[in-house]
């Protein structure tokens, strides 16, 4: 390999979406030398491909469309002095040469070559679970997208997507695909969940469906026909076994997030076995010195402004970081906080006691419908918290007060929180 | 290439531009014979070719006297020196035959005799702690295993289109989305239909591999049928090799290989495949069953592979017949070669089977000797173990089109999806622009790109997207 220029930079930002870019914003506001680079041929993330209104009233006191918003946190972060570059990726971590600083090889249409960071912030994202990570058998006909595929598909132009889709699941991102799907003169045929309830707002389902779109609940998509293109799905009713053929063109595998995190596992990082994504404690660094993590690596798929809150969260322990040079890495004392199915997952994944969070809230992610159910917090057996929530329901965020981290013991091991089983509906 | 046939007679017709059909296309291609090389489908390799376990075998268990043992062990001495020359991507990790069973332990010496017996001589036994030493991520409760060292990864899409635009830059007529429907002896030549119009050829040479008993008919002959037998596979995760250094195999049965976990050239891990027999030669569905019972094994063979994400999974037909070897026929009086029932080690054997078909038209008095001029090929890598474009900054300065990544989880940059337009067998569909960058083949499977790769993939060869798409013609 020819290794091109050589950098050394304060932070580096991989991820130029709304949490890079906000963090990137803070970072370089306080003069801190900052690159952020992107993959994509533009900054700006996912909320260039989503163009609807609910972005940026608090951080634009304006409502904008998404590819606005990704246009204004561009232009923010640039204005502050970050230097932003697209179409260049991280294809690696490599030797920091002795400097002591974290190093990662990219490569971009202006050559290869290394930037080494002091602090290095991985705000890589999530994606939806493609069809075969899911291992739906049948054919490989072109036709099976996911919502992401759809939405870019759907701007290179009339004749794109088909003219009968199957949508397959139920949450917030199901209904967005299915207004995707319309605006683009695709009939959407019916919406498959193996959940036994749709997972939206019933406003949403409603504008998105027009009430005319049948959703099939405790149902799975069992078979994909089709040669060239797809010619049908088969799904299943969980309950009774009874399978149907539904007749389309499309298939759209929607919400089902995953981190992009292979830079993480790429650089030795632990990874949550809740999240898949970098392990962080309350001020998002992971377990390798000097490195951050935020946004929808950590907690897939938030939105577009918790994300950029995420982001200007990190900046703020990211220039602890700098300001203090070598020094232990706080993260090492954390204590895990970890969830118990019915529970998915937690983030973040480690506090120490008095910690802070974004908000002042976990994350909290369920397997489970329930209605006011009980969840507590607790270490070794010992209650730190116990409390009723509104409601859980699957695929959507819960948000856990965070006012008993005063009360971890920092050599009581894991906390533990946990869903009271009768409370499930 | 669309157009109808001249009137012009070749030497040579290989029928099906699978990777035994381009091997026999480009090594008659290098003589002074006229060769043209006729397939069915719009691609070479896109048949049963396609979806191989892309295992370089050594031989070292065929039986021992047939002529797949034979023709295996010659293949692998032959594809070995031509990937380091064609750039196509081998890597050599060798195999462990893992044995969980005292009944399979106790073969494990037999089958190193087998070896022997087919020329391989380079089989050890290796004890359970030096295997787990070898294999640390190995479910528990192997008892041993015997070591094939020589046993290698290999590009099951780059070989075939290595032959073929080896053969192309040589002269050979490549017909590709031309289907043989019948064929008729006139005087001294061949008369092949096509919907180009007549072929007419000396010699017809039958490597039409699922179709070869259709095409052996057409000929005259009837003297096997040919039962897809269908392997699906299960892809995981580049982050899943670290997991596995060699190729683990099963200790065999007589049906077929059996379940293997193997890495892949360009860095996955494979599991599988199947065995089902079908009567269906376009039925590459996968099955529900034949997923859950892959990785019931996945999780005996390497339990930590079910932990990391599936990226792909496929199901490929194995051109089975009658009998397990393959259905070799040289009719030097009728002028036709059959290469038929031949399965998974053909992508192995491939170099050799042209060698014994050059032979054996020498015998029937043809000049089979190279041209001078002859020319090689060199193949865009697509392998993990070699330098890919976007880590190249010499390749990157000099076009910046190879820094310019357009497919992330596969690193495939605008270059290279540029180049496989335009190379001497361009990509006709998004399934062979697939095979010839990896574009689409990861993990995300189009989540990012698959609209940039599409609209490039337009703009280099003048369609529009929906045609792309399979939603226009």
């Amino acid at each position: 390999m020819t290794v091109g220029t050589v950098e050394d930079v304060d932070a580096l930002v991989v991820g130029g979406g709304p949490a890079g870019l906000a963090a990137a914003t803070a970072l370089a506001r306080t003069g801190a030398r900052t690159v952020v680079v992107d993959r994509e041929p533009d900054l700006g993330g996912v909320p260039r491909h989503t163009d609807h209104l609910g972005y940026g009233l608090r951080e634009f006191r304006r409502v904008l469309r998404g590819p606005a918003y990704a246009r204004a946190w561009v232009a923010r972060a640039g204005h502050a002095g970050a230097d932003l570059r697209a179409a260049t990726t991280v294809t690696g971590w490599v030797d920091d040469g002795g400097t002591g600083r974290r190093a990662l090889a990219v490569t971009s249409p202006r050559g290869t070559g290394v930037i080494r960071a002091h602090a290095v912030l991985l705000a890589t994202g999530t994606r939806e679970r493609p069809r075969t990570a899911r291992l739906v058998p049948g054919t490989r006909p072109a036709g099976v997208l996911t919502t992401g595929a759809l939405q870019q598909l759907a701007r290179l132009g009339r004749g794109t997507v088909g003219r009968r889709a199957v949508v397959v699941g139920a949450e917030h991102v199901s209904f967005s695909a299915v207004l995707t799907l319309r605006h683009a003169g695709c009939e959407v045929t019916a919406m498959v969940t193996r959940e036994r309830r749709h997972q939206s707002y019933a406003a949403l389902r409603l504008a998105a469906t027009r009430g005319r779109v049948p959703v099939l609940t405790g149902t799975v998509v069992t078979t994909i026909a089709g040669r060239a293109r797809v010619e049908a799905v088969e799904v299943a009713d969980l309950a009774s076994g009874a399978t149907r053929r539904l007749e389309c063109d499309t298939v759209v595998f929607t919400g089902d997030w995953f981190p992009d995190h292979e830079l993480a596992r790429r650089g030795g990082l632990a990874i949550d076995a809740g999240t898949h994504a970098p392990a962080v404690d309350a001020g998002y660094r992971t377990s390798t010195p000097g490195v951050f993590a935020a946004g929808n690596l950590l907690h897939g798929a938030e939105t577009a402004g918790v994300c950029a809150r995420d982001g200007e969260w990190v900046a703020a322990a990211m220039l602890d970081w700098l300001a203090a040079g070598a020094r232990p890495w706080p993260a090492a004392d954390a204590v895990p906080v970890e969830c118990v199915a019915p529970l998915r997952w937690v983030s973040p994944n480690a506090a120490v006691p008095g910690a802070h969070l974004p908000h002042g809230r976990f994350i909290l992610r369920s397997g489970a419908f329930a209605r006011w159910p009980r969840i507590t917090v607790d270490q070794a057996g010992r209650t730190l918290w116990s409390g009723r929530l509104r409601r859980t329901v699957p695929t959507m965020p819960v948000r856990l007060r965070a006012n008993w981290l005063d009360r971890i013991d920092p050599q009581g091991g894991a906390v533990r929180v946990s869903v009271e089983t009768s409370s499930l509906t | 290439m669309t157009g109808a046939l001249g009137p012009d007679a070749v030497d040579v017709a290989v029928v099906g531009g699978g990777v035994v059909g381009a091997a026999v296309a480009r090594r008659l291609g290098r003589t002074r014979l006229r060769v043209a090389l006729v397939e069915a489908g719009p691609d070479i390799g896109a048949g049963t070719s396609k979806a191989n376990t892309a295992i370089l075998h050594t031989g070292f268990d065929a039986k021992p006297g047939t002529a797949e043992a034979r023709l295996v062990a010659r293949g692998h001495v032959l594809l070995s020196a031509y990937a380091a020359q064609a750039g196509i991507p081998v890597e050599r990790t060798g195999a462990l035959l893992v044995a969980w069973t005292e009944e399979q332990h106790a073969a494990l010496p037999g089958l190193a005799e087998r070896a022997a017996a087919n020329g391989y001589d380079r089989c050890g036994l290796v004890d359970a702690d030096d295997l787990y030493r070898r294999e640390p991520q190995l479910g528990p409760g192997a008892l041993g295993a015997l070591s094939v060292p020589d046993e290698s990864l290999v590009c099951p899409w780059t070989t075939p289109l290595a032959y073929a635009t080896e053969a192309v830059a040589n002269g050979v007529t490549l017909l590709r989305s031309c289907p043989v429907s019948g064929a008729e002896r006139a005087g001294d030549e061949w008369r092949l239909a096509t919907p180009r119009g007549l072929l007419r050829s000396r010699w017809v040479v039958n490597a039409a591999g699922l179709r070869a008993d259709d095409v052996e008919r057409c000929l005259g002959h009837d003297g096997f049928t040919v039962t897809p037998r269908r392997g699906q596979l299960i892809v995981f995760d580049k982050l899943a090799r670290p997991l596995v250094r060699h190729i683990l195999l099963p200790v065999p049965t007589g049906r077929s290989k059996g379940v293997l976990v193997s890495p892949t050239v360009f860095g996955n891990v494979l599991l599988g495949p199947t065995a089902e027999d079908l009567d269906d030669k376009g039925e590459t569905a996968s099955t529900a069953d034949g997923i859950a019972g892959l990785l019931e094994h996945g999780r005996r063979i390497v339990p930590a592979l079910l932990d990391e994400e599936v990226t792909a999974v496929y199901a490929g037909l194995r051109a089975a017949t009658e009998q397990p070897d393959y259905r070799l026929e040289f009719r030097s009086d009728e002028r036709t070669v059959c290469l038929g029932g031949i399965r998974s080690t053909g992508l192995t054997s491939s170099l050799a089977l042209a060698e014994w078909v050059a032979a054996e038209l020498t015998a029937a008095g043809d000049d089979v000797g190279e041209r001078p001029d002859a020319v090689g090929v060199r193949m865009p890598n697509l392998g993990d173990a070699a330098p890919r474009p976007y880590l190249d900054g010499a390749r990157v300065a000099g076009d910046p089109e190879y820094g310019r990544i357009v497919c992330h989880c596969e690193r495939v940059t605008a270059g290279e999806i540029r180049d496989a337009c335009s190379s001497p067998i361009p990509a006709v569909d998004l399934d062979g622009l697939r095979r010839r960058t990896r574009a689409l083949m990861g993990r995300c499977q189009g989540f990012y790109c698959s609209a940039e790769v599409v609209a490039q993939f337009a703009r280099h060869t003048g369609r529009t997207p929906p045609q792309i798409l399979g939603l226009a013609s």
